[in-house]
Formats: C-alpha cells, sequence, structure tokens
C-alpha cells in the first residue's frame, strides 16, 4: 500500500479516468472519428475536432519516457526516495501519465524500462502506479 | 512620491515603440515584518524617483498573477490595492495567472501603451512567501483538500514540487546529452558569484563548487542549490509609450521584441519545455541576432531552466548546453556573454521573473556598479519561466 495521497475532486469530465481501474483497465478519452487519444480529457478532439470522444481501454503497458529519484520530504509523512516517472503509454501515441514506479529500488529504474500498471484504491480513487515488466 | 519635476528629454522615436524606463526595487528578504504592499510602494517610490516621474504620471498598471491568498505569500498585492491606496488615477490595467509566465506582465503592458491605453505603466511582482510562511496565524496555508486542474495529474503521485517536473527534463538531458552535474553547478556558482558584487541579493556567502556537490539531492538530477527559495520583495518596471519615452530622465531601454511559443500547453505532455520554440521564436521577431547580445538574464528558479533558455536561444545548439557553461568562464561578469549577473533567483531572491528584466535594464544603462560589465552593454535578454510558461524579451539600448 502506498501512503494516503493528496486525490483528485471527481467530476464529468475526469470520473471514468480515475474509476477506471475499478476492472483493472486503464482508459483515456479515444476520438471516435480519427482515434487520436485526447489526454487530459476535454469533450473535443485535438487533431478533427470531432466531439465524439468517449474513454477506450488501453493495454496497459508503457515505456519510462523519463524520470526522477525525489529525495524531499514535502511533508513530514512522506517517505523518500521514490520514482516519478512519466510514462509513455502503450496504444495511445502522445500520452504520457506522471505517476511512481513502485515495487522495486529507486537506483534499479532508467529511461526505457518497460512497466505496466498496477491501480491502488484510495477513498473513490483508483491510482495508477506502475511497476517494471522483467 | 517625487516631488521632483519631469525632466524633459527630446528623444527620436517610434511612436509605437515601447520602453522600459524607471526601475525598482524594495528590500529582499526572508521573513521580512514590512507590509507587502508597503514594500511594492518602496519599489514604485524608486521606480518613481529613478524616471523622473510622479506617480499622478502613471496611468497604467500590470501586474503577475494579481492578488490571491493561496499559495500563502505567492501574491498578496494586487492592481486593486495598489490602485484604491495611491488614489491613482488609471486608464489601464491587468493582472493574471493565465499569461506567458510573469514577464508577461511586462508583454501586456507594452501592448497596453503602443495600442494608445496608457502613457506610463508600472509593471510590479511582489512575492511574500518567507514571510507568509513564519506567520501562519496571518497567512493560513489551506487545509490539502480534493485536487482540481493540471495537479491533479502530478501530486497523487507525490510529484508536489515544479522541481520535480522540472528534474524529469534535467534527466532527459542528463541521459541523452551526457550533462554532468559539475556542468549544471556552473548556472549555481556563477550567480553566487556575482551575487557578492550585488549589495542587494539575498545570499552572498561564497559557493564551492564541492559545497554544491556535497549537497543534498532534492530530485534528482538537482540538488538544494539548484533551487531558489522563498523570498519577500518587490520590483517594479514602468513600461512607458514611445511618445512619453522623452518624459524621464532615465535611459529609456526599448522592448526590442517578446516572444513565446510552446509545444504543447503542459507540464508532462511535451517532449521539451517551452524555452526551446520561445527562444526561436525570438529571433523571429527581430533584425537583431544571438550575436549581437551583450548580457543575458535567464530564468532561473531552477538552475536547469537556465541551460535550456541558452540552448532554445541559440548561444550553443540543443544539449551542449553541458558543455558551454562548463567550467563558468564563458557565462562569469568578464566572459563572452555574461549571464545573470546580479546572482539570479538562486542567490539574489526568488523575485519571481521581474529580477531578470530588471537587471538587464541596470546593465544596459552601466549602472551596474561593482557587478556592471564592460564594454558598453546594448543589447540584452531577459526570460522567465521556462516550459510550459516562458517569456523572453529582447531590450535594446539605441
Amino acid at each position: 500500500m502506498a501512503d494516503p495521497r493528496l486525490l483528485p475532486r471527481l467530476d464529468p469530465e475526469n470520473r471514468f479516468f480515475w474509476s477506471s481501474g475499478a476492472d483493472g483497465l486503464l482508459r483515456f478519452l479515444q476520438c471516435g472519428e480519427c482515434a487520436t487519444y485526447v489526454h487530459p480529457p476535454r469533450p473535443i478532439c485535438p487533431h478533427c475536432r470531432s466531439e465524439l470522444v468517449a474513454p477506450a481501454s488501453v493495454p496497459g503497458t508503457g515505456v519510462v519516457d523519463t524520470f526522477t529519484i525525489n529525495r524531499q520530504k514535502w511533508h513530514p509523512g512522506m517517505e523518500v526516495p521514490f520514482v516519478i516517472a512519466r510514462i509513455a503509454i502503450d496504444g495511445a501515441p502522445g500520452v504520457f501519465l506522471t505517476s511512481n514506479i513502485i515495487q522495486t529500488d529507486p537506483e534499479n529504474v532508467a529511461i526505457g524500462d518497460r512497466v505496466k500498471v498496477v491501480f491502488e484504491q484510495q477513498e473513490d480513487v483508483f491510482l495508477p502506479f506502475f511497476e517494471k515488466i522483467d | 512620491m517625487s516631488s521632483s519635476p519631469s525632466l524633459k528629454r527630446s528623444t527620436d522615436v517610434a511612436s509605437k515603440d515601447a520602453f522600459i524606463t524607471g526601475i525598482g526595487q524594495s528590500q529582499v528578504g526572508v521573513r521580512l515584518a514590512r507590509h507587502p504592499l508597503l514594500l511594492t510602494i518602496d519599489a514604485i517610490r524608486e521606480a518613481l524617483d529613478d524616471a523622473g516621474l510622479m506617480i499622478d504620471d502613471i496611468d497604467g498598471i500590470s501586474t503577475y498573477p494579481g492578488k490571491t491568498a493561496v499559495p500563502a505569500g505567492f501574491s498578496p498585492v494586487g492592481c486593486e490595492d495598489l490602485i484604491d491606496a495611491l488614489r491613482m488615477k488609471i486608464h489601464w490595467f491587468a493582472g493574471g495567472m493565465e499569461t506567458t509566465s510573469q514577464l508577461g506582465a511586462v508583454v501586456a503592458a507594452a501592448n497596453a501603451v503602443r495600442a494608445g491605453q496608457a502613457r506610463h505603466v508600472i509593471c510590479f511582482r511582489t512575492v511574500y512567501e518567507a514571510a507568509a510562511a513564519a506567520r501562519p496565524e496571518e497567512f493560513p496555508q489551506p487545509r490539502p483538500g480534493r485536487l482540481d486542474g493540471y495537479v491533479q495529474w502530478t501530486m497523487p503521485f507525490n510529484a508536489y514540487s515544479a522541481v520535480n517536473w522540472v528534474a524529469q527534463y534535467a534527466m532527459r538531458h542528463v541521459k541523452t546529452y551526457g550533462l554532468k552535474r559539475e556542468q549544471l553547478a556552473q548556472i549555481a556558482l556563477n550567480g553566487r558569484a556575482n551575487a557578492g558584487l550585488n549589495p542587494r541579493a539575498l545570499v552572498r556567502d561564497p559557493l564551492s563548487l564541492d559545497q554544491y556537490m556535497e549537497s543534498r539531492m532534492i530530485s534528482d538530477p538537482l540538488c538544494l542549490f539548484d533551487c531558489d527559495r522563498f523570498s519577500d520583495a518587490s520590483t517594479v518596471l514602468i513600461v512607458s509609450a514611445g511618445e512619453a519615452a522623452g518624459d524621464v530622465k532615465c535611459t529609456p531601454i526599448r522592448i526590442a521584441a517578446a516572444a513565446f511559443e510552446s509545444e504543447r500547453h503542459s507540464w508532462d505532455q511535451s517532449e521539451w519545455m517551452a524555452a526551446y520554440p520561445t527562444g526561436a521564436r525570438l529571433w523571429q521577431n527581430t533584425d537583431y541576432k544571438p550575436k549581437d547580445v551583450d548580457t543575458v538574464q535567464l530564468y532561473d528558479g531552477f538552475s536547469f531552466l537556465t541551460l535550456t533558455w541558452l540552448e532554445g536561444l541559440g548561444f550553443c545548439a540543443k544539449g551542449e548546453g553541458g558543455e558551454f557553461i562548463e567550467g563558468g568562464h564563458r557565462i562569469a561578469l568578464d566572459g563572452e556573454l555574461p549571464l545573470n549577473t546580479f546572482g539570479g533567483q538562486l542567490s539574489a531572491g526568488r523575485l519571481h521573473g521581474f529580477g531578470f528584466a530588471h537587471e538587464a535594464v541596470t546593465q544596459l544603462r552601466g549602472l551596474g556598479g561593482a557587478r556592471q560589465i564592460a564594454g558598453d552593454p546594448k543589447v540584452a535578454v531577459a526570460t522567465s519561466g521556462g516550459g510550459p510558461l516562458a517569456t523572453a524579451l529582447l531590450l535594446a539600448r539605441d
């Protein structure tokens, strides 16, 4: 279990994303006309301007695009060090998630590492963390 | 305010030009007791005296980001406080967070005077975060609730601070181009050396490479000395219309060009930071070239931002910033491209963007005192932000 996190306020635009992990799947908005993924969620496709955007699942794997090892305690209860990474999401070109790489030594993370999503529920939010794929 | 009469001076300038005329700055410190509105007025007084203007000559105000209670001390003074406190007669004012970063307030003022909305505009940035943190009873930090807006994509993952966001771009530079800590250190070391010659700088003790290398890491590859720290201060720049530049007694500095461009308005969906396209765009907006620039004052809220500005503005190629600043000679006061001659935010205090334009004007007027660069400088670049927000100003003494 990760330490308790600050959580997003759920609204009609973001609820699908933060609830998506309930069935273990990662979802992003996708354009029904041209298949472009739309993240963060907005009610229009940035490519073709279609308003037919709807949540679509992706495989849940990705690649560490870049990362940092945070060593500063931003509040007294924070456990450090930990990895903050930007994950390039497989199947959704151009979409990235900022997340944590968990279940590994922070010094063991590198750009290009393959990772997969693991959800953790905190209150009504399913946080998408990532683990390395061996 | 200044009681001296305005000195008239004939200047031959295009009416559509905008100039930075008077500049001023309050005391710079941490945990200051003086009211933030009074710090702002201290800086205004100095700027008016500098320009030989009176408060009644001012008919516009521009600020970043406007008054806000959150984060505590981030921006405790707004245009409306000043207008009423000094009973100013204002024809145009604006302040807001949704602009191209702190110096976007100067760009807005320049546009206002070019459009004839105002003659002399006070631009100010007042920061009070150190004082606010020390006096929580006066400046309560709100209890963390649910997250709205962009931070919902970062803070649930304990990416609390901009240092975590910037560090990921810095790590990409390290892994792609081989940037070394010994190289990046030169931004902090150069700033500290220059701060020692700036009587107003917040931190003036010498800083050695060993101290830098041994300091604790905050978010790899950035260490403590790569991060600015909360400060209390106000900085003022008066932006004047071309036809009004003859009103002032100080040497007007022309805003020759301004630029902003970003790949994607996002902290984590862009390949690189906005300093790159913004730097390139600046040269599309002017006939000046990088080789014409005598000094650069580049945002260093985090040291890595300065490196991206050097690359983005074309002083070296992308990826070569580490080699460019290696050893620190090139960017030193007596180097070929003196950088952050007042100390930058890292050492002079977190003046939040406005300090860079204040120093560019100081140097172009030859008023840098012990830190004045040689060679009659005429052209400077001042920037704020770096990504996804970025503002570049090209300033010239005609």
